[in-house]
C-alpha cells in the first residue's frame, strides 16, 4: 500500500458499528472492500468509549444498588468497596475481547483494514494519513462515510482534568466527592448513575424543563422519582454561566428558577449531546452536502448528492444510535451491490440504560397526532405484573400506542428494569404491522415482565385480566 | 418575495418528470446554471440547471416524486433574507425523540399519515417488484399488506387481468417492471406500457434457483419503447452489402489530415451523410404514421439518431439538420454528442426530434442484425462489421472491404420495392463516396 493507489469497489470511512456492518455486508456481497479506521481497532466510539464500557459500569452500579436494596428483603451486605483500577481493567478486557473478535471477522471476510484518517480527494479517491507509514491512496467506485460523532462541547468548558466529557468519564480517572453533570440527556443520566453508585454526590443541571427532553413524560416520571433519591439534586431550566477553580474545588455559577446561584463541586462532566464528525473529511472535494448541523444529507438508500458516496450513522443524522447506523450500513452496502434496499424502518428502538431503564420505539401518541392519525394509548402499570412486584419493582409502566380505528400498533414505551430487553417484542410488532389482536393472542410467559405487553393489548381491546375492567 | 424555480416545459408532449435526485440542500448557496436536480422523463435523465443563483430556502420535492410541469421545485431566499433558523447552541443534550420512521435526515416537512402496514419481508418484495405500497390496498388485519396483495398489485399493471388474481401461485409477468434503482432513489410503481396482454409466467423457482434483476431507468424505458415498436410496427428487414474499400481509404487519408484536436472521422459520420441524402430522395423513409388522423407525416428535416451504448443502457441522441452540415462538422458534433450521452449529460434537446436512426454494431462483430425501428420513425439502418471479403470483380476474385447493411422498415408505410431502392441508393453512396460531398 505504498505509492500505488489501491483500487477498491467500496471504501468505508470509519470502523464503528455502522462502518464495520457496511464493510462486512459489502464484502459478503462480493465487493472488494477497504475499511479505514483512525483508532487502530474496530468498534468505534460505541465499543471503546460509549455503549459497551458504559453498560459494563452500569451493570456494576446496578449490582451495588441491588445489594443495598436487598436490605428490605432482609438480606444485608456490607458497603461496596470499589477498586477503580481493577474495575477499569475488567471493563477494558470486555472491550479488547470484542475488538479482537471484530478484527478476526474482518480478516475472515477479506476486508482490508487501513489504520489512519481518510479524506476525500477530488478524483474518486481517499487519501489516508497514517501515523507510522506514508499516506495511502485508495481509489473507490463507491465510498461509505461512517465517521460517527464526538461529544459536543460548550464554549468556556473545554474538556480537561476538571471538565470530563463522556469519553474521559468512562475511564474512571477518579471518584470525585461532588460531581456536577451538565446535561440531563441519556449520557449525563447514565454516567451520573455510575458515579452515584461509586459514591459521588451527583448534581445534574439541565437547560430545559425536564430530563430526557423529547421522551414521553409518562416514561420519564418513574426515572425522575428514583434519580431524585440517588442524586443530590436535579436542577431543571438551569444554565451554567461561569466556572472557576477555587482551591481544590470548582466554583460554578448557575442561573435558573429554584437553582442556587453558586455551587461548589469537585468535578464537571459535560454531557451536552454529540456532534457529527464530518468537517475534516474533504467533503468539499465531493458533491455530498451537509445540513446546518453538519449531518450529511442522504436519501432512502443513504446516498449523498454525490452518487458515488453514501453516508450512514451519526454522520448522516439523528437518531445517533449504533443499531440505526448498522441498519443503514447494510442498506448502503446492499444498494451498492445492486440490491433494491431502502432504509425505511417503522421503529428505531431507543433505550436509556438508567435504573429504571426507559425504552421506546415507533410513534408516541403526540407524534401520531401531528401526522393526523387518530391514535389511542393504553398504559399498564407494573403493579399489575406479578413478576415486577416479586422483584420489588412495581414502579414500571408499559404503554402501547395503537391506531384507534384499525388497532394497528404504532409505538411502544416502557420504563422499568429490563425495559431495553422487553422492547424487542414491541419493535418487531410495530415493524410487522401487528394489531392489538396479534399481541393479545400471543401467549406471554408467566411470570415475566413481557406479560405487560399482552395485557396492554387486552386493555386496548377492552378486556384486561389483571386490571379492573374499563368503564363505559 | 422569494423566487421560485418551477419545473420548466420539457416539450414534446412531456408533462411530468420524476425527481431522481436532489443535488442541493436547503441553505445551500448556489450559482446560476448550477445543476440542482436530476430528473427523469420518458425520454431521459437530465440535470436541471437553476435559472438563478442564491440561497435555497426550501426544497419542495424529494427523490422518487413525480412532478408536473409548473410545479414549484425550489424556493430561493432573498439576498440577505433569513433562510432557516440555525439550531441554537444549548446545554440540552441532543437526545432525540423517536424519529419519524423512514424520514430522511434532513426532511423539511414533518410526514403526515402512516407508512403502509407491511412486514419488512413484504416491503422488500414490493421494492423488488417496483410496487409502491402506498397504492396497495391491504387485505390483512388492520389493513396490513400481504405478499399476495403486493403480487396482485404488480400483476394489475400491464398483465392480463387473469394474472392479477390474488393468491395466484405464479408471480405475474410484469415483474420486469421498475424497481427502486439500486443506483437511485425509489421509483414510483407504474405499469410497464406494453400494448398487449401478457399471460402469466410460470414459477421458475420450481426448476431451480433464479435471480430477479430489476429493469430501471433507461433500460426500463427501452423495454417499454421497444415492446411498443415491435408490437405496433410490422417490421421487414432488407439486407444488403456495400463495398466500402474506397470509403475506408478516403476516411483514413482524411483522418490523418484532420490534424491535432480534430474529431475522428468515423464510419458512422459517413453513414449519417449517406442516410440524409437517401432520405431526401425517398421521403417516405423520413416520415411518421399519424394513427389519429390516418395521415403520413413527411418531415422536411433530417435529424438522424445514433444508437449509443451507455452504462445505463441504449440511448439514441440525435444529430440535427444532417443534410446541411459538412462531414468534418458532423464528425465534431457527433463526437461531442456521444461523449455527452456516455457521461449521462445529454439534454432533452439532444434526445428528441429524430426522423431516422442509424445503429452501428460493427464494433461487436457479427454479420448483421435486424434492428427494431425507433417508433414513431418508420425505418432504421443497422450496420454490421466491415470485413475483408473475396469479391468477384471483372471475373477476378479480389479482396474488398464489405459492409453488411440491414434496413428495417415499417411495412405499413413503405413497401419492399421502395426499401430495395433506398437500400441500393445507400450502397451506391457508400461505394462512390465522392457523392457524399457532391450531393450532400
Amino acid at each position: 500500500m505504498g505509492e500505488l493507489p489501491r483500487e477498491a469497489d467500496v471504501v468505508v470511512l470509519g470502523g464503528g458499528p455502522g462502518g464495520y456492518a457496511a464493510a462486512f455486508r459489502a464484502a459478503d456481497l462480493g465487493l472488494d472492500t477497504v475499511l479505514v479506521e483512525a483508532r487502530g481497532a474496530l468498534g468505534g466510539e460505541c465499543l471503546h468509549v460509549g455503549c459497551i464500557p458504559s453498560k459494563a459500569l452500569l451493570g456494576i452500579a446496578g449490582l451495588i444498588h441491588d445489594a443495598a436494596g436487598a436490605t428490605d428483603a432482609g438480606v444485608t451486605f456490607g458497603p461496596a468497596r470499589v477498586d477503580a483500577a481493577k474495575l477499569r481493567a475488567w471493563t477494558q478486557r470486555s472491550i479488547d475481547r470484542l475488538a479482537q473478535g471484530l478484527a478476526a471477522l474482518a480478516k475472515a471476510r477479506g476486508v482490508d483494514v487501513v489504520v489512519g484518517h481518510g479524506r476525500f480527494e477530488g478524483d474518486g479517491s481517499v487519501r489516508v494519513a497514517r501515523e507510522d507509514a506514508p499516506p495511502a491512496t485508495l481509489r473507490f467506485k463507491h465510498a461509505i462515510v461512517a465517521t460517527g460523532s464526538r461529544p459536543a462541547t460548550l464554549p468556556g468548558l473545554e474538556p480537561g482534568s476538571r471538565v470530563w466529557d463522556s469519553t474521559a468519564a468512562l475511564t474512571l480517572p477518579a471518584t470525585p466527592a461532588r460531581l456536577l453533570v451538565v446535561g440531563g440527556g441519556y449520557i449525563g443520566l447514565e454516567l451520573g448513575s455510575v458515579y452515584a453508585a461509586l459514591g459521588s454526590e451527583v448534581t445534574v443541571v439541565e437547560l430545559l424543563d425536564g430530563i430526557l427532553p423529547g421522551v414521553d413524560r409518562d416514561l420519564v416520571a418513574p426515572l425522575a422519582r428514583r434519580l431524585g433519591k440517588r442524586f443530590k439534586q436535579i436542577l431543571l431550566g438551569t444554565k451554567l454561566t461561569a466556572m472557576r477553580e477555587a482551591g481544590s474545588a470548582l466554583a460554578v455559577e448557575l442561573v435558573g428558577e429554584g437553582a442556587p446561584a453558586h455551587v461548589e463541586v469537585d468535578q464537571l462532566l459535560l454531557a451536552v449531546g454529540r456532534r457529527p464528525l464530518t468537517d475534516d473529511l474533504g467533503l468539499e472535494h465531493t458533491r455530498a452536502a451537509r445540513d446546518t448541523r453538519g449531518f450529511i444529507v442522504v436519501d432512502a438508500q443513504r446516498r449523498t448528492a454525490d452518487p458515488r458516496i453514501f453516508a450512514i450513522g451519526d454522520a448522516a443524522g439523528e437518531p445517533m444510535l449504533a443499531h440505526k447506523a448498522m441498519a443503514e450500513g447494510l442498506v448502503a452496502a446492499e444498494t451498492i451491490a445492486g440490491h433494491p434496499a431502502a432504509f425505511e424502518p417503522l421503529a428505531i428502538p431507543a433505550v436509556v440504560f438508567t435504573d429504571p431503564e426507559i425504552a421506546w420505539c415507533g410513534l408516541t401518541e403526540a407524534e401520531a397526532r401531528t401526522r393526523g392519525v387518530e391514535a389511542r394509548a393504553v398504559k399498564v402499570p407494573w403493579t399489575a405484573s406479578g413478576r415486577a412486584v416479586a422483584m420489588g419493582r412495581p414502579d414500571g409502566l408499559t404503554k402501547l400506542v395503537f391506531e384507534a380505528a384499525s388497532g394497528r400498533l404504532l409505538g411502544v414505551g416502557l420504563v422499568g428494569p429490563h425495559a431495553g430487553d422487553l422492547l424487542a417484542e414491541g419493535a418487531l410488532a410495530v415493524e410487522m404491522g401487528a394489531v392489538a389482536e396479534d399481541l393479545a393472542g400471543t401467549i406471554h410467559t408467566h411470570p415475566t415482565l413481557s406479560e405487560t405487553l399482552g395485557e396492554a393489548a387486552e386493555l386496548f381491546l377492552g378486556h384486561p385480566i389483571h386490571l379492573p375492567p374499563p368503564r363505559g | 418575495m422569494a423566487r421560485e424555480f418551477k419545473l420548466p416545459d420539457l416539450g414534446e408532449g412531456l408533462t411530468e418528470a420524476e425527481i431522481v435526485r436532489v443535488l442541493v440542500a436547503e441553505g445551500d448557496e448556489i450559482k446560476e446554471d448550477q445543476a440542482v436536480l436530476l430528473v427523469e422523463t420518458e425520454k431521459a435523465q437530465v440535470e436541471l440547471p437553476s435559472p438563478f443563483g442564491g440561497r435555497v430556502a426550501t426544497v419542495h420535492v424529494q427523490a422518487g416524486q413525480r412532478v408536473k410541469v409548473g410545479a414549484v421545485l425550489l424556493s430561493f431566499a432573498d439576498a440577505g433574507g433569513a433562510v432557516r433558523s440555525v439550531t441554537p447552541p444549548s446545554g440540552a443534550p441532543a437526545r432525540p425523540a423517536a424519529p419519524p420512521p423512514g424520514a430522511p435526515a434532513s426532511a423539511a416537512a414533518p410526514p403526515t399519515g402512516l407508512p403502509s402496514a407491511a412486514t419488512p419481508a413484504t416491503r422488500r418484495l414490493a421494492r423488488e417488484l417496483g410496487v409502491d405500497l402506498a397504492r396497495v390496498p391491504g387485505t390483512g388485519p388492520g389493513g396490513r399488506i400481504s405478499d399476495e396483495d403486493v403480487r396482485a398489485a404488480a400483476g394489475a399493471r400491464g398483465a392480463a387481468p387473469a394474472a392479477a388474481k390474488p393468491g395466484a401461485p405464479a408471480p405475474p409477468s410484469s415483474s420486469v417492471a421498475s424497481t427502486p434503482a439500486p443506483a437511485g432513489p425509489v421509483e414510483a410503481a407504474r405499469p410497464l406500457a406494453v400494448p398487449i396482454a401478457l399471460p402469466p409466467l410460470p414459477r421458475f423457482e420450481q426448476w431451480g434457483p433464479v435471480e430477479r434483476e430489476p429493469l430501471r431507468g433507461i433500460r426500463r424505458r427501452s423495454a417499454e419503447h421497444l415492446s411498443l415498436a415491435w408490437a405496433v410496427i410490422p417490421h421487414v428487414t432488407q439486407h444488403d452489402l456495400a463495398d466500402v474499400t474506397e470509403l475506408e481509404t478516403m476516411r483514413r487519408r482524411h483522418q490523418k489530415r484532420g490534424g491535432e484536436g480534430s474529431a475522428e472521422l468515423t464510419l458512422t459520420v459517413f453513414l449519417l451523410k449517406a442516410a440524409a441524402i437517401a432520405l431526401r430522395a425517398h421521403p417516405r423513409f423520413n416520415a411518421s404514421l399519424d394513427h389519429a388522423t390516418g395521415e403520413l407525416v413527411l418531415k422536411r428535416y433530417y435529424n438522424i439518431g445514433v444508437a449509443v451504448d451507455t452504462d445505463q443502457g441504449l440511448v439514441v441522441p440525435v444529430v440535427r439538420g444532417v443534410e446541411g452540415k459538412g462531414i468534418r462538422d458532423l464528425a465534431a458534433e457527433l463526437a461531442q454528442l456521444v461523449t455527452r450521452t456516455r457521461e449521462g449529460k445529454a439534454t432533452l434537446e439532444d434526445l428528441r426530434g429524430g426522423t431516422f436512426t442509424v445503429t452501428n454494431t460493427g464494433a461487436l462483430g457479427g454479420t448483421g442484425a435486424t434492428p427494431i425501428i425507433n417508433h414513431p420513425e418508420v425505418a432504421i439502418l443497422g450496420v454490421g462489421r466491415a470485413r475483408q471479403t473475396p469479391v468477384v470483380r471483372d471475373g477476378q476474385i479480389v479482396p474488398r472491404l464489405v459492409l453488411p447493411l440491414s434496413l428495417a422498415f415499417d411495412h405499413r408505410v413503405i413497401d419492399g420495392m421502395e426499401a430495395a431502392r433506398f437500400s441500393t441508393e445507400l450502397v451506391g453512396l457508400l461505394e462512390a463516396p465522392e457523392r457524399l460531398f457532391l450531393e450532400g
